[in-house]
């Protein structure tokens, strides 16, 4: 199972802040898992946006990040902290 | 050196003074603070909302500190950043760097700042008479850390 964290308007859109996916060796990396979100149409397309940032286990990481059984990541638009 | 995350407003004077009494050996202290504007992209802003992720912020902004350490010789950093419910003029962030010349403490608070703004996860939701609006990410924002790259 991987666990998917959604912030900020991401969260707004979606209306859930995270969503539970089971694993399997399709999502090799975090693109993955975005593409298999994003094949779920409708607000789902909004983790299509070219500012997206993401994170695994806690970490900033790219979209090419592999990712395993147990991870948690997330999905954000870009920060506007400070 | 200190990362803090909060939702109660602070006193950047003392926040400041605080930097330098750390360290008797201090001969420059460096400090920014950032404040909530009143306006912002052509219109009035009466409040703004800052989200977070908890977790992920901590340990964000406690890499930015650690690699700011490891380029410039810093005696000590403190970094604030407020959550939840602001109203216009209140600080939002604060980071001060002391280090024992001037130019260590001017770049590494730079640094910090230029790293908080692009790679820590926080998002401002401004209130406007429109309505709530979350802010949008300046490439400007994106740029500025290219000169830090090496």
């Amino acid at each position: 199972m991987i666990r998917v964290q959604f912030f900020a308007r991401y969260r707004e859109t979606l209306g859930c802040d995270q969503d539970r996916l089971e694993w399997h060796e399709g999502l090799r990396c975090m693109d993955d898992v975005r593409a298999s979100l994003v094949g779920r149409g409708g607000p789902w397309s909004v983790l299509d946006e070219r500012n997206l940032m993401c994170a695994r286990n806690d970490e900033l990481c790219n979209l090419d990040e592999p990712v395993a059984d147990g991870d948690v990541l997330a999905f954000f638009p870009t920060v506007t902290g400070g | 050196m200190s990362v803090r995350i909060q939702q109660a407003t602070f006193d950047p004077g003392a926040q400041l003074n605080a930097v330098h009494a750390a360290n008797a050996g201090v001969g420059a202290v460096v400090a920014f603070t950032g404040y909530v504007r009143d306006y912002n992209d052509g219109e009035p802003v009466s409040g703004m909302y800052l989200e977070h992720a908890p977790g992920m912020t901590e340990k964000a902004l406690g890499r930015i500190v650690e690699e700011a350490r490891e380029r410039w010789p810093l005696l000590t950093v403190e970094v604030v950043h407020r959550v939840g419910r602001l109203e216009p003029a209140e600080p939002i962030v604060f980071v001060g760097v002391a280090s024992a010349h001037r130019q260590a403490a001017f770049d590494a608070c730079n640094f910090i700042m230029d790293y908080l703004k692009t790679r820590a996860p926080f998002w401002k939701k401004e209130d406007t008479a429109a309505g709530e609006r979350w802010v949008e990410g300046r490439d400007s924002d994106q740029q500025a850390i290219e000169r830090w790259k090496r």
